[in-house]
């Protein structure tokens, strides 16, 4: 039994727009599965809530006419998993959001829950960071496009105006052409787990494949939100393919994640599998781009 | 014969069809519900408690602080009580406590219509406390300047008990031995059966009936009896069928706070339905022990001399107690026998939540510790460690003087055998040995020693009843408890063969009613198929005198020349059927000449015990940067004497082992050193193992007629979980070189001793 103070079920975006308006104390409720646990934990309990559950209109995967990928902010993770344009485009992603929780809450979370809880562990949020994702959010004066960096403002709080729902999230084509990516997801179990850290690394080699024309490297649980290795990233670019060359990359990512101690892991263990980890990546992104190691 | 036969549950179809009831499925779906008010401070006292906002929330009945209950002390746990006070359980809780011992303790309890209503109260009420220091490590608790948690017990130590044997200052004086000496931890893990704890109880006359998810219907009856200062014939207890208990339910968890609140709402039913988080952390957890042995060793490994001193975790109340340190201390000069030891074990108070049963009862805690050391002694004298058990484990024919268990077979070796064949063990221990590189390969084992039920340390009986239907059917009761291992389906087994009627015509009364089923003990201590066999057989031989004896009316032959075989009477000189026990039945219940109802009733004493040995082998796979350990493999093998149901024994195993690869990879409560708050009070931040982190588990048994049992079985129920962590850690150890004396054995913790070795 759920403490909820009333229930408002959306009919359309701009029924979503005007309840949000009408209602500035209430939670958007996607999937509920993080709302609902914190609702029962007692966080949220006593809360009013908006549910877009119903708006069909935000699921689905489709490619626009610039080559953009459109993902409905509704759109579980199953059918991200499953959706042939993730698969031949950025099919990273799909692995990713394929690593949460289990197959019933892969049914009913969202991508856009995912990324709207603003919690750095989200397994999604890795991957888009990596990949230049743009966060669209739609309020009573249209719609918006900000990358997901700018999304992200500190831990647990994301940039949705109050008029404001998340509508999708887009992956330009110059994000993706010619990319290719790799995640891993560290975490104590096999499933049903929280990332411990999540690293999320791609990259574009030259025609020959021998050299890295850029590389992507985004964090998640290495910060309090998100996180791009920038400094690593620019160790590497332009660079031939080499042994060092990947230990330098991977070693260059502790200039850029601030880690911290806590009960659920040390400082050292995370940078310790930051560096692993990005290694790992760079080494499976580059066999995916066909080079070799 | 269905014994020894994989016969379907008795109880499958209800439960895959969703038809079984449990407690909440029984419950009036119009109890009030009440919720608990935990204690936000490790020790102290409450010195006021403000419900004046809570009062007004709509739908709050009645609210009940620690200021308002009787004060009737009662002990929980769920031993068979004994009339010498000597040997009664520590009567150490009251229904609410005003001092607070434990982060989580019971301070109130909100009576309210609803949930939300319940919950919204307990959030709204004020207390005051008085802080008190406290202390979470059970040899820091046992310093002079440490807090004290109860003023009965100097320095917190609940319980100490010794061994000593030999003389051990002089053997170890004897040239040449090898020392080994280390200190081992075991971590404070919970049961997380699937089912929390819930109870609903409510009045009928000036009685109290408590329906709960229990694994001990008489035994809580006797509890809430105490609690509440009532005459125990007062209590009710009913026992539905209950989602795993695991010892977490051999304890009286909130019956009797319960029973109480009933009773303060004019006898409407009051439902308590526990959350997971209070699961964790106020019901009972498994004691942490940390285990120090020193073992003098010949150059040929045999042993001159070892000595033991294990210090467990009792937290904040007595609950089971000593007993689970007892056990494991005796354990360890039992299976390895040496003439020279010293033993000591202290059960500890500390401000944590309270320890009670659990699967293994201080075994898996005992073999983690010493099971590691036979490795670490092997590896050193370069000795197999397979043929260093072989060499130093229990021989055949050993006798305990206390509890004249005898090691009648050679089950060691058979179940080693098994295991190494299985493995492939002896190859890849020799193959794995040295590797180098970032991904190793490594096998270990272990071997556990196990006894079956309580006798001597307590009372052994079990009670049975059966009744005649009139299609030669019959319904059979036991106290002895179905909790989700198969109880039923191997009871309606014995019931079918010891009488003579065929299995389908056994219908086992699953559920326990306090005032309708023979009184007993129920589950704990692995003992139900072995202490419920002697029952059973000793009830269906009383009914078939009956049977045949009435047999020798209608067909005058004398009852000794008859004989009851599936279902018919036959003469036994030429096997002709004389009659069927249908029609015999039909004409016992409806005869104008000679009616009669038949049934039996019966108590066994039971005076013996039995030992149950076997091993686990278990192959591993460790990427050391990652600091992860992958179970490739694992294999249990098992004596516990004859299988009555080959599938279930399977499926026992299956589920020890699966307990046991949590306890070693990477189960364990957290609790902050500045509050004494448990850290990780859920199923997320627990990291119970899933499917997905679980190789195929092998199950193998080998089956030595157990001679002091009624069907030649011993236990089997908790055994499966205690080998399993030793022989992981000594899988890590053949793959890496590095010995990990503390569980679990996480990432963490391979980290820092990986750093250490200077592997990473």
């Amino acid at each position: 039994m759920y403490d909820i103070k009333e229930l408002f079920e959306a009919t359309s975006v701009q029924n979503a727009v005007e309840l949000r308006l009408a209602h500035p104390q209430a939670l958007i409720l996607a999937g509920g599965s993080d709302i609902l646990i914190q609702m029962r934990e007692g966080k949220l309990a006593g809360r009013e809530l908006i549910s877009i559950y119903m708006l069909d209109e935000l699921r689905g995967v489709t490619l626009e006419e610039d080559g953009t990928i459109r993902i409905g902010s509704l759109t579980s993770f199953t059918h991200v998993t499953q959706n042939p344009i993730i698969q031949k485009y950025i099919n990273v992603l799909g692995e990713a959001v394929d690593m949460i929780g289990g197959p019933q809450i892969r049914n009913i979370g969202t991508i856009g829950g995912n990324t709207c809880n603003g919690v750095t562990s989200a397994d999604s949020a890795s991957t888009l960071f990596a990949w230049d994702a743009m966060i669209e959010l739609t309020g009573e004066e249209g719609a918006r496009r900000i990358p997901i960096k700018d999304f992200y403002l500190k831990a647990g709080v994301v940039d949705i105006r109050p008029d404001e729902l998340q509508t999708a999230i887009l992956i330009p084509k110059e994000s993706y052409e010619g990319y290719n990516g790799h995640y891993i997801k560290y975490a104590m179990r096999n499933a049903m787990d929280i990332a411990t850290s999540g690293c999320s690394v791609n990259v574009k080699l030259s025609e020959d494949k021998k050299t890295i024309e850029n590389v992507r490297i985004a964090y998640g649980v290495q910060g309090p939100t998100p996180l791009r290795a920038v400094n690593a990233e620019r160790i590497g670019c332009n660079l031939k393919i080499s042994a060092e060359l990947l230990t330098q990359i991977s070693e260059g990512v502790l200039e850029d994640i601030k880690p911290r101690d806590s009960w659920r892991a040390s400082k050292a263990l995370r940078q310790h599998i930051a560096v692993e980890m990005a290694h790992r990546g760079l080494v499976e992104a580059i066999k995916l781009a066909g080079g070799e190691v | 014969m269905t014994v020894g036969q994989s016969v379907p549950r008795v109880d499958a179809l209800d439960k895959v069809i969703g038809r079984a009831k449990y407690t909440d499925d029984l419950c009036d779906k119009n109890a009030y519900i009440a919720k608990i008010l935990h204690s936000t401070i490790a020790n102290g006292i409450v010195k006021s408690i403000d419900v004046s906002e809570a009062v007004k929330i709509p739908g709050v009945v009645k609210i009940i602080t620690c200021f308002d209950v009787p004060k009737f002390y009662f002990p929980t746990a769920g031993h068979p009580w004994s009339t010498d006070p000597a040997h009664q359980d520590v009567q150490d809780r009251l229904l609410l406590t005003d001092r607070i011992r434990f982060y989580g303790d019971d301070v109130a309890a909100v009576i309210a219509e609803t949930e939300v209503a319940a919950k919204q109260a307990v959030e709204a009420i004020k207390v005051e406390y008085e802080e008190y220091p406290f202390v979470l490590d059970a040899q820091e608790a046992m310093k002079p300047e440490a807090p004290q948690l109860h003023e009965a017990y100097p320095n917190n130590i609940l319980g100490h008990s010794a061994i000593r044997r030999g003389n051990y200052e002089e053997a170890i004086k004897e040239p040449g031995l090898i020392k080994f000496e280390a200190w081992y931890e075991t971590p404070t893990v919970q049961h997380c059966h699937i089912e929390n704890h819930i109870c609903y109880a409510s009045m009928e006359g000036n009685r109290i009936t408590v329906v709960s998810s229990t694994q001990i219907p008489h035994i809580i009856r006797r509890i809430v009896g105490q609690a509440l200062g009532i005459p125990w014939g007062d209590v009710r207890i009913i026992k539905p069928y209950i989602g795993g208990g695991f010892g977490n339910k051999q304890d009286s968890l909130y019956e009797p706070l319960c029973a109480y609140l009933t009773t303060q709402v004019g006898g409407r039913p009051v439902k308590i339905d526990v959350t997971r988080e209070e699961t964790f952390v106020c019901n009972r957890v498994r004691h942490a022990i940390r285990s120090h042995i020193i073992s003098w060793v010949r150059p040929d490994g045999s042993f001159a001399a070892r000595k033991l001193e294990c210090f467990s975790n009792q937290g904040a109340y007595a609950s089971h107690g000593h007993g689970i340190a007892a056990k494991g201390m005796n354990a360890f000069p039992q299976l390895y026998p040496v003439d020279n030891v010293e033993c000591d074990s202290y059960t500890v108070f500390t401000n944590r939540p309270v320890a009670g049963a659990m699967r293994g009862y201080g075994i898996p805690q005992a073999m983690f510790a010493v099971e590691s050391q036979t490795d670490d002694i092997a590896i050193a004298l370069g000795i197999d460690p397979v043929e260093y058990r072989r060499k130093n484990v229990m021989p055949v024919g050993y006798v305990d003087g206390f509890s004249k268990n005898e090691n009648y077979f050679d089950s060691f070796n058979q179940c080693l055998d098994k295991g190494e064949k299985y493995l492939d063990f002896n190859r890849k221990f020799k193959e794995y040995q040295n590797q180098t590189g970032p991904i190793r390969k490594g096998v270990g084992c272990s071997v556990f020693w196990y006894n079956t039920a309580v006798w001597p340390i307590s009372l052994e009986t079990s009670a049975c009843r059966m009744i005649l239907n009139q299609d030669g059917s019959i319904q059979v009761q036991l106290a002895e408890t179905e909790i989700g291992q198969g109880a039923d389906t191997a009871f309606a087994q014995m019931t079918a063969d010891a009488l003579g009627i065929p299995f389908n015509k056994v219908h086992v009364i699953s559920a326990q009613d306090t005032d309708i089923t023979p009184f007993g003990l129920s589950a704990f201590a692995s003992r139900q198929t072995y202490v419920g066999g002697f029952a059973i057989k000793q009830t269906a031989l009383l009914l078939k005198e009956r049977i045949l004896k009435y047999a020798n009316e209608l067909t005058r032959m004398p009852a000794f020349e008859l004989d009851l075989v599936e279902g018919q009477i036959i003469r036994k000189g030429d096997g002709r059927v004389m009659i069927s026990l249908a029609d015999l039945a039909l004409e016992a219940l409806y005869s104008l000449s000679h009616a009669e109802h038949m049934t039996s009733e019966s108590t066994y004493q039971i005076k013996s015990n039995a030992y149950s040995f076997g091993c686990c082998f278990a192959e591993v796979e460790v990427d050391i940067p990652l600091c992860k350990v992958k179970l490739l493999d694992i294999i249990n093998v098992h004596d516990a004497g004859m299988l009555i149901n080959p599938a279930l024994a399977e499926a026992q195993v299956h589920g020890g082992m699966s307990m046991g690869i949590g306890y070693a990879l990477s189960e364990q409560l957290l609790f902050d050193p500045k509050t004494g708050k448990t850290l990780n009070d859920n199923l997320l931040d627990y990291k119970l193992s899933t499917f997905m982190d679980h190789p195929h588990l092998e199950a193998q048994f080998v089956e030595n007629y157990e001679p002091t049992s009624a069907f030649g079985t011993k236990s089997l129920g908790e055994p499966p979980v205690c080998p399993v962590a030793p022989a992981i850690r000594n899988a890590i150890l053949n793959a890496t070189g590095v010995a990990i004396n503390n569980i679990p054995m996480t990432p963490h913790i391979l980290f820092d001793r990986f750093k250490e070795e200077g592997l990473i």
